[in-house]
């Protein structure tokens, strides 16, 4: 049976990513997805070799034909997300796609139109198989998207005899965070000892308890507030969260960034064993 | 004037310039649009009175007059309704609100009610004339856009309103940045930070909003943000410096303008700058 772990945060900026590289770079079997695919930086450090390119289809757009338009407003009155103005034509940015004016068109000028929203890649790396992607600039499904490179991932794992699939993680609480968490077998929160990062970590557990995910939390930058660290490790004591990490801050993973690599190819420091037996915890708890 | 605060990347410091940027000003509106993690009163402690709930219309079906046709079904494009072979099953968090449903149903057996989604509220500051307004999705919720939109109803056109965006560069973002005057840009210089810059940018640039970028932790990485901006013109506004004091105010939840007195003066050159920068576009 393939495990799969997602690495979150709430808050961005913690490290997911440069977590999750490492992770990469330390796992011996598993298939990588990006699924932080508005603003997806995987690549940055694995340096993907792309093999098989998908087209992503998200929501459909409505079209009117202007030669069949009557003029009639019918549809932008029941447009919903006003995406429809008063000459008739359409914002892209608003429609949702939802075919109302279609319905409601009495002479059939509207149609929905397939609206490539995206890409997502399969692609060779010197850590195994990676599966990212590229959402359109401000499209709508983010989420869906998301599904998709899960799915593509999970197909690949299947066909490689991989035991894992490793989910880099998206911000925030929305519909790209609930569509890579669920089903998911760990979901590990990165987050930092800062009052943005401690109330975002509050949401983001509350996010996996509403869909029953088990979780786990890595207290990033550690040092930078000690008596923050120690509050968050408290409370996640109380709620029965196990904190896999306490990582101090350092230099090295921006350092590691600029070259390309991640912090455990990078540097031996102590950082770096801290994340090797972070990982050893992480695997450890996701393979047994 | 109305700017938004944006960056592809998260944790780049939007929140720590919409916010001191507006205790710099006074005189302002601040709303939270990042309504996934609102942070913007971790930094200001005022005391937040709800105004309202964000809701979105979900259908409703009366198993009496229901023939189990399934149009409703086959219509949705958000698979928010499905066809069982006794009932109508709903889902509503897949439902958007658009209101096909109810038209398609041929024995008008669909009505709406309203679901919340999430919450504004708003709390103000009387020394430094300063109203926040803060959207919360609720936990669970997927769609953070219509809290968003709701939020920006409540921008007040003759004052200064700072909107601090979400991160990314999907649709919560354009419901933040679309109807802007200026978006200041935050990113850091690093790989990442530039790679999510040059997204925004092209975001930006699509919904022809003018933009100029702010570099924080400068210092930290290597100077391909600064090539970058000079090679696609595009003015730096501010560099933050890689400061350990900033970042621990930060962590503390303390605006450094307060603490820092010079930079609250570089803020408002700031502004100075957009404000000229617009009016020289003939926009403001």
């Amino acid at each position: 049976m393939v495990k799969q772990l997602t690495v979150i945060s709430g808050k961005g900026g913690t490290g997911k990513t440069t977590i999750t590289s490492s992770f990469a770079a330390l796992a011996e079997n598993a298939v990588i997805a990006d699924c932080d695919v508005d603003a997806a930086d995987m690549h940055l450090i694995l340096h993907p070799d792309i093999f098989e390119t998908n087209d992503f289809y998200g929501l459909k757009v409505a079209s009117i034909n202007k030669n069949m338009c009557v003029d009639c407003g019918k549809c932008a009155t029941s447009c919903r997300f006003e995406a429809i103005n008063r000459y008739n034509l359409i914002d892209v940015y608003k429609c949702e796609g939802c075919a109302v004016c279609e319905y409601v068109c009495p002479v059939n000028a509207i149609s929905m139109v397939e609206r490539k929203s995206g890409e997502y890649y399969c692609s060779h790396t010197r850590f195994g198989t990676l599966v990212h992607a590229k959402l359109g600039i401000g499209e709508e499904a983010s989420g869906k998207l998301v599904s998709e490179v899960r799915r593509r991932a999970s197909e690949l794992a299947a066909e490689d005899g991989s035991d894992m699939i490793l989910i880099d993680g998206p911000p925030g609480t929305g519909c790209a965070v609930i569509a890579a968490i669920t089903g998911t077998d760990l979901v590990l929160v990165v987050t930092e000892p800062t009052i943005s990062g401690i109330h975002d970590l509050e949401r983001v557990i509350g996010v996996t308890r509403h869909f029953r995910i088990p979780v786990a939390v890595c207290i990033n930058k550690c040092d930078i507030n000690m008596s923050l660290s120690q509050k968050i490790y408290d409370h996640c004591k109380i709620n029965g969260i196990s904190v896999m990490g306490m990582l101090p801050y350092d230099r090295s993973p921006v350092a590691a960034m600029v070259e390309g690599k991640s912090v455990v190819e990078y540097s031996d420091n102590s950082l770096s064993s801290m994340i090797r037996s972070l990982w050893f915890e992480v695997s450890a708890r996701l393979l047994k | 004037m109305k700017i938004a605060i944006a960056s592809g990347k998260g944790g780049t410091g939007k929140t720590t310039v919409a916010v001191n940027l507006a205790l710099a000003l006074g005189n302002a509106q601040l709303l939270d649009c990042d309504v996934e993690e609102p942070n913007c009163n971790l930094f200001l402690g005022f005391d937040l009175e709800k105004q309202e709930d964000v809701t979105i219309t979900v259908p409703e079906v009366d198993s009496e007059k229901c023939s189990l046709c399934g149009k409703c079904a086959e219509f949705c494009q958000y698979n928010a309704i499905a066809k069982l072979s006794s009932s109508i099953m709903l889902f509503p968090k897949l439902c958007h609100g658009c209101g096909g449903c109810v038209l398609v149903c041929p024995e008008n057996a669909i009505t709406e009610e309203k679901r919340s989604i999430g919450i504004i509220e708003k709390g103000t500051d009387e020394h430094f004339n300063i109203e926040l307004l803060q959207g919360t999705l609720n936990i669970g919720e997927p769609m953070a856009s219509p809290v968003i939109r709701q939020l920006q109803a409540h921008i007040d056109e003759s004052t200064v309103a700072i909107v601090d965006s979400p991160p990314g560069t999907a649709c919560p973002v354009i419901a933040s940045v679309a109807e802007m005057d200026y978006c200041v840009l935050v990113t850091e210089p690093t790989p990442f930070g530039l790679n999510d810059l040059a997204l925004m940018v092209d975001l930006v640039r699509q919904l022809d909003v003018q933009f100029g970028v702010v570099i924080n932790r400068h210092g930290i990485g290597d100077a391909r943000v600064e090539d970058y901006c000079r090679a696609e013109r595009i003015p730096i506004l501010m560099k933050i410096p890689n400061d350990r004091e900033i970042a621990v105010l930060y962590s503390k939840g303390i605006p450094f303008v307060e603490q820092m007195p010079l930079w609250k003066e570089n803020f408002r050159e700031l502004y100075r700058y957009i404000c000229k920068f617009i009016s020289y576009q003939g926009g403001f």
